[in-house]
């Protein structure tokens, strides 16, 4: 396989073109945060938006437009982090930035079970100028999520 | 007829990507150095280095000489004279250092003499639509501090300028018109006497973002007709650090500056400064020497091969491009095929369904340097209804071959992501 080609693995291309969570749920939740980030190198942008209930992540959803890497990596992420606990979510979370600073070699067995088709952004860490658009959506997520336990009955504050 | 210049240029024989041959068409952001400019800056270190315009040993006085020569030829490579050409850090200071200029007139600094650059609530500031974010936040932030009002030339679909705005847009109430000679994303070169002519009917200065222009025509400000012109060295096989800034002489002279140090001036007391006169006066602190050294080495490398030759080659490197791209299916050029003052040899493209960093790390695995993004030019690609494009952007160095290159990998992209109509 080639570099190009282990970037853009089948699971990314059908993940760019068929995303989960695409699309802003309204939130009936005591805890829901939202947040919006920007790839100042590209325009790139999503805007997530997630509820928690009890220590759970119950609902993950988005709206952005990009690159197919950043596209991709958001609708994994809503796939993994979905319905798990927050402390799932924050490991979930540091095993992905772990993957983006491999230089493109894979992780070990539990992380890369952890990460299961997020594993496939293996490539991009050999592309410093992609890891980025690959974490996008994580930032985003990371940061709702901190609003989401910060946020009072009455929902986003965002 | 441009002579094969490749070999004059080092880093393009370095391989790329698991040995592949670079082809590098990111001259629109960045170009590359030719033996000449780099050894005329290393030779400066070696020889020459001192300080500038004080000191009475003999490296100061070689250091003074150098930098004064390489200002002369600089400044004759766009048919001025030494007087008129302040070295700047790029062509984005040159450009906020006039803007800033105005603020400071604004503010009331400068004497009279500053008068005609003071703005205010009813004044006019005119830009375009297709400016770099250069030549347009410095302008939008002089409006929100002078509380002047930003207006500007509209685009057509295509991407080409409004021409017939010109006659409604700057009025009797345009102070400056700040527009650009040949836009970084459509390639296409400005009618510049078109915007001289209106600024003169109602007494605007202009100022004329010649970054893209100079590195790639025969640039005569003398017959252009505008008030100021910024460029920078490293698009013109020159070294980043160093720009210009050309002036007419009285406005140079009259444009309070901003910066402040050594230097620049002639007295100075605890309560007050008077400044030098232009170009010094906007030169204050160590300045890049050796860069401006190395600019006029860049600047004597074009001349040697001849601006009309470059432009030549720059067509035909344009042609092979712009009408290339039109016939891959999925693909759309940014702006016109041709246009009347000429296109620079570069193309902007947009890929059906695939993100502009998707097209770029597929010609990045074949060698091919492209620029991806908004090209530092956000509005006009919004106008054009986009996030990004693709550039593929010559130089002296650029063959055939290499814009063959682009259009070959470029015509896999929409198939490798699935979307091949």
């Amino acid at each position: 396989m080639s570099d190009l080609e282990s970037m853009y693995q089948q699971v990314i291309m059908d993940h760019a073109r068929e995303a989960h969570g695409r699309g802003l749920v309204t939130l009936d939740l005591a805890h829901v945060g939202e947040s919006h980030q920007v790839n100042t190198t590209c325009g790139d942008e999503v805007r997530l938006r997630v509820g928690v209930d009890g220590d759970h992540v119950t609902s993950v959803s988005w709206e952005g437009s990009g690159c197919s890497i950043s596209q991709a990596s958001v609708s994994v992420l809503t796939e993994l982090v979905e319905g798990e606990s927050l402390e799932h979510a924050d490991v979930t979370y540091e095993a992905f930035r772990a993957l983006m600073n491999n230089r493109g070699e894979p992780l070990d067995e539990f992380r890369e079970d952890l990460l299961g088709d997020a594993t496939a952004f293996v490539g991009v860490g050999k592309y410093p100028a992609r890891i980025k658009c690959a974490l996008l959506g994580w930032m985003a997520l990371r940061d709702a999520l901190v609003k989401a336990q910060a946020s009072t009955e009455g929902g986003s504050d965002d | 007829m441009l002579p094969n210049v490749r070999s004059d240029f080092p880093l393009l024989t370095r391989t790329v990507r698991n040995g592949k041959k670079l082809v590098y068409l990111d001259s629109g952001a960045t170009s590359q150095k030719p033996h000449s400019v780099l050894n005329a800056e290393a030779e400066f270190y070696q020889f020459h280095n001192g300080a500038v315009a004080r000191g009475a040993h003999l490296l100061a006085e070689e250091a003074t000489d150098a930098f004064e020569t390489a200002r002369g030829e600089v400044a004759a490579f766009i048919g001025a004279s030494s007087a008129e050409l302040a070295w700047t850090p790029g062509a984005t200071q040159a450009i906020n250092l006039i803007a800033n200029g105005f603020a400071a007139a604004s503010d009331g600094l400068g004497g009279v003499e500053a008068e005609r650059f003071r703005l205010g609530v009813g004044d006019e500031i005119v830009v375009t639509e297709l400016e770099h974010h250069a030549n347009l936040i410095p302008w939008q932030q002089l409006a929100l501090r002078t509380g002047a009002t930003l207006r500007w030339i509209g685009l057509n679909d295509d991407g080409t300028l409004r021409y017939d705005e010109l006659a409604t847009v700057i009025t009797e109430r345009t102070r400056v018109v700040a527009f650009t000679h040949a836009s970084n994303v459509t390639g296409v070169v400005t009618d510049v006497a078109a915007f001289v002519s209106r600024a003169r009917e109602v007494g605007a200065i202009t100022v004329l973002d010649a970054c893209q222009s100079v590195p790639h025509l025969p640039v005569d400000v003398g017959s252009l007709g505008v008030d100021f012109v910024a460029f920078s060295a490293h698009k013109m096989l020159g070294p980043t650090g160093v720009g210009a800034l050309w002036g007419r002489k009285e406005l140079l002279n009259a444009l309070p500056p901003s910066i402040f140090g050594g230097s620049a001036i002639k007295v100075v007391t605890m309560e007050t400064t008077t400044f030098l006169d232009a170009p010094q006066r906007f030169e204050p602190g160590t300045q890049p020497v050796a860069q401006a050294v190395g600019m006029a080495a860049a600047a004597r490398y074009l001349s040697d091969l001849g601006m009309d030759n470059v432009a030549h080659h720059e067509r035909r490197i344009a042609a092979i491009l712009r009408e290339g791209v039109g016939e891959i299916p999925g693909v759309r050029l940014l702006g016109p095929t041709n246009a009347p003052h000429g296109v620079l040899g570069l193309a902007a493209v947009a890929v059906e369904g695939v993100h502009p960093h998707d097209v770029g790390q597929v010609l990045d695995d074949r060698g091919i340097a492209v620029r991806v993004g908004h090209h530092c030019a956000q509005p006009l690609h919004r106008r054009l209804g986009l996030t990004g494009s693709t550039r593929a952007s010559g130089h002296v160095y650029t063959s055939e071959d290499d814009a063959l290159a682009f259009l070959e990998a470029l015509a896999t992209v929409p198939q490798f992501f699935g979307v091949s109509a």
